[in-house]
């Protein structure tokens, strides 16, 4: 367990600074950021001022290991937009769309393992057919439209929900409605297949022989053994959504690390980003972490 | 192709193999709407342009959002107009173009990349197989709206830079399947066998081990078709992708997100012709992967011969 543990942070550690080197240059090519924050007849002075003060004046080299130097001691440097720490910043959208990507998932797991198995276990009947219809609708629909549609009918239409922002539960209503609807779709689909596999097992058979019940047989019996692809495609997910649920924050205007993300991009706030995508590798290799534990808890025949 | 190679033969009183596929698909109804959906789509992607280009271009201020379902007006009017007056179903139907030819582009780039890569890093020694799995996790860990916002400052908008993006980004999918599956199928018995025959690295990759990973992929670049289309919407939605005057349908959706309120339809149309591609292509993807598998295959064959 250790060994593989150390190869793993190993792994992990050496993809993380190629693409810290990655994004420290490429974000550069996108222009000085000079020509965003000053206006446009801003004196020749003010310009020099304001590149020192962002330490933009120096070679990109020096700049780069001036970062890195910086990084040993957790100093992720300063927003320019904000002039607050960047981490500060990033650890604050974080945190909104840590909550976000809990709920929802949590929210597409219960509802997904319960219709998907159900839908197996009776499969090429009415349920499953309905299931299978919506889910793959689900997984075909584009976020920014539903999320669009959603608002014209619940917020402008009806007039029930808010349109965007935080600030009540009701708030949290319609982002989580809306990101729920594709991992639901695909989650319900791997569920299906799993189980229908499962379910045509001999223990399954041998259970039946016994006299088990139905329900134990599927929640039980099938369902531990059809878990590990599920848990597999519930991490892509929960990944995606942590990745920055972009569009849908944006729509809503709810103040997480992907609508961070993007505004940093746009206003080449390049410590932002930086932080921003090193929070975001970490919270992604923990959680990679915690799937491949929960592998070995399943499936006593897997270890590390 | 890989439809004929996994052809069995069992099939032998069927004439020829597109004939039995296509029966098939008759079969699924399901399937052979979305085939034939997409098959309408591409149509208009090939001749959209070419015959409407001048109508969905045209501004006509009178007809500034004008409601759908006006019959007694041009059929291309009958989905409604857009802000300047710019009929929407003509607009949809030239869009295809640039949606699909994206799409198409981005899929077969990175499945070609990825599926060539994952076989090197299959085939070949610890440390460069090492080298190129890093590699894909740094580009997996990129963040894809960086790259579309470099790709975008750096050089001209053009639907070819697009393309360049969602390669990019799609790269690790296929390389990740392609590799996985060579570890698998090279410790075969064909191979041993191809290996003590004396054929070479490539001959084996290429003639003896691509042959029998390559349904898996193809059914993957199908998926994966349904998924670049979204994205590049969500992309030409941020305004990160593709630059007006060329249209998508993404972008269509976010050109009418201004007139919510008034005009539902200039939105509401493209984000629905969206959702149909997407899962015509998952539904057709989903009797892919029974008809392309010899072993679930009689399944779509059984269904026959019970009626």
């Amino acid at each position: 367990m250790q060994s593989f543990l150390g190869k793993r942070a190993v792994a992990s550690a050496i993809s993380l600074v190629g693409l810290i080197i990655l994004v420290f240059f490429l974000s550069r090519l996108t222009g000085d950021p000079t020509d965003l924050y000053l206006p446009v007849d801003a004196s020749l002075e003010s310009r020099e001022r304001f590149r020192e003060i962002n330490g933009l004046n120096d070679p990109l080299l020096i700049q780069f290991v001036h970062y890195m130097g910086d990084l040993l001691r957790f100093d992720f440097g300063d927003s320019i937009r904000r002039s607050e720490p960047a981490l500060e910043a990033v650890l604050r959208g974080f945190g909104w769309t840590l909550q976000l990507a809990v709920i929802t998932m949590s929210l597409v797991t219960v509802s997904a393992i319960v219709l998907g198995s159900l839908a197996a276990f009776h499969v090429g009947g009415i349920f499953d057919r309905i299931a299978t219809f919506f889910s793959l609708i689900g997984a075909s629909a584009p976020d920014f439209w539903v999320a669009i549609v959603a608002i014209v009918i619940f917020s402008v239409g009806l007039g029930w929900l808010p349109t965007s922002g935080t600030g009540t539960p009701w708030h949290w209503v319609l982002p989580v409605a809306v990101l729920f609807i594709r991992p639901f779709g695909l989650i319900l689909q791997v569920v299906r297949g799993a189980m229908i596999t499962a379910l045509h097992a001999p223990y399954v058979k041998t259970a039946r022989a016994k006299g088990v019940r139905n329900r134990p047989i599927i929640f039980v019996h099938a369902l531990r053994n059809a878990l590990l692809p599920v848990i597999t495609v519930i991490g892509d997910q929960t990944t995606a959504i942590l990745n920055g649920a972009v569009v849908v924050e944006t729509i809503f205007g709810f103040p997480g690390i992907g609508k961070l993300m993007i505004d940093s991009i746009l206003q080449r706030d390049f410590n932002v980003i930086l932080a921003a995508i090193m929070v975001t590798a970490f919270a992604i290799f923990l959680l990679n972490l915690l799937i491949d534990i929960l592998y070995a808890v399943l499936d006593p025949r897997i270890r590390y | 192709m890989a439809l004929a190679e996994t052809d069995t033969p069992k099939m032998t009183k069927s004439t020829h193999p597109a004939l039995t596929m296509g029966r098939m698909l008759w079969r699924d109804k399901f399937a052979f709407f979305s085939a034939l959906f997409l098959i309408l789509m591409v149509l208009c992607a090939l001749c959209g342009p070419t015959f409407l280009e001048d109508i969905a271009t045209k501004q006509n201020l009178r007809g500034r959002n004008a409601p759908p379902f006006d019959f007694s007006k041009a059929w291309v009017y009958w989905l409604g107009g857009d802000a300047l007056g710019r009929p929407l179903l003509a607009r949809i139907i030239v869009a295809a173009q640039n949606t699909l030819f994206v799409a198409t582009g981005a899929v077969i780039c990175s499945l070609t990349i990825g599926t060539t890569l994952g076989m090197i890093a299959g085939y070949s020694r610890k440390v460069t197989s090492q080298i190129i799995m890093r590699l894909a996790d740094v580009i997996m860990a990129f963040p894809s709206l960086l790259l579309a916002v470099i790709v975008l400052y750096m050089l001209p908008p053009s639907v070819g830079n697009l393309i360049v993006v969602l390669t990019i980004t799609r790269i690790p999918v296929y390389l990740r399947t392609a590799r996985a599956e060579v570890l698998e199928v090279r410790g075969r018995m064909f191979v041993q066998a191809a290996t003590v025959m004396g054929a070479s690295t490539p001959r084996i990759v290429f003639r003896h081990i691509l042959p029998v990973i390559l349904p898996t992929l193809v059914t993957i670049a199908t998926l994966d078709f349904a998924l670049v289309v979204l994205v590049e919407s969500s992309l030409s939605f941020l305004g990160i992708g593709i630059q007006p005057p060329e249209i998508t349908w993404g972008l269509m959706v976010s050109q009418g997100r201004p007139y919510l309120t008034s005009a539902w339809w200039l939105s509401f149309w493209p984000g629905l012709v969206i959702i149909l591609t997407t899962l015509s292509l998952n539904l057709l993807s989903n009797w892919m992967r029974t008809a392309l598998d010899p072993v679930q295959r009689w399944r779509l064959e059984i269904a026959r011969k019970k009626q």
